[in-house]
């Protein structure tokens, strides 16, 4: 545990629209983002196809939440870890993803990318340096 | 910086014990919940996803989910243990964090 400011990882392992868990998932990141926290979100087995482009959800009656991934960069929520394993094994790539960025204070307010690729080894480091984990 | 992983699913209903597998580390400990205790028992095609954390990782079942579902200690894979409520509650305060595969 490290002292100040908590380390906290969202793990999302569910797909998007057929659980209530990813649109849960989001909500209470965004309700975080109003603490003081250094928030990071892992998107992994299931939890990848989240971040699917060109999501379009008008006739199953819900509502299309993909888009407001790319507003998380407002909310200092800039690290998206997505799993290169989980993408593999769904026959999908980083070009299937929607293209999420953020703008860096310090840097000018240079767009940067938010989406971090990562081994599944890469993954299990990233979950064993936080303070907090919280799973949906 | 040990991390308790708890796994509530059957693994012959969803991926999260293997995907668990997969992301523990040394040192860290497994412990099998509720539905999960069936990826305890031996003979189930899953041995050698145990067998390839060679060791570095603890695997544990919580002993009345086991018992509620009539799996005999008998029956669990070499080296997993079983742990009890208080078990559990000791797991959690030793370890650094506690991550749920829902």
């Amino acid at each position: 545990m490290t002292d100040g400011v908590k380390k906290f990882l969202y793990v999302n392992r569910k797909a998007p629209y057929g659980t209530i868990y990813a649109l849960e998932s989001l909500e209470v990141v965004l309700i975080g983002a109003a603490f003081d926290l250094d928030v990071s979100l892992a998107f992994l087995d299931d939890g990848v196809f989240q971040l699917v482009k060109s999501q379009d959800t008008k006739e199953i009656g819900v509502k299309n939440f993909s888009p407001t991934f790319r507003a998380l960069g407002d909310y200092e929520v800039t690290k998206l870890y997505v799993e290169k394993e989980s993408l593999a094994e769904r026959g999908l790539t980083a070009e299937d993803l929607q293209e999420i960025t953020y703008e860096d204070e310090d840097d000018d307010y240079a767009e940067k990318p938010s989406l971090i690729f990562v081994s599944r080894a890469e993954m299990a480091d990233v979950m064993g340096d936080q303070d907090v984990v919280l799973s949906f | 910086m040990a991390t308790l992983h708890t796994v509530n699913k059957s693994p012959f209903a969803t991926q999260a014990l293997l995907s668990c597998l997969g992301h523990a580390k040394a040192g860290d400990t497994v412990l099998m919940i509720e539905d999960g205790v069936y990826g305890g028992a031996s003979g189930t095609g899953l041995a050698e996803a145990v067998a390839g954390l060679g060791g570095a990782v603890t695997l544990a079942v919580l002993e009345p989910d086991m018992k509620a579902r009539g799996i005999a200690a008998s029956r669990l894979m070499d080296g997993v243990k079983t742990v009890d409520y208080a078990g559990f509650v000791e797991l959690a305060a030793s370890h650094d964090r506690t991550q749920a595969w829902l």
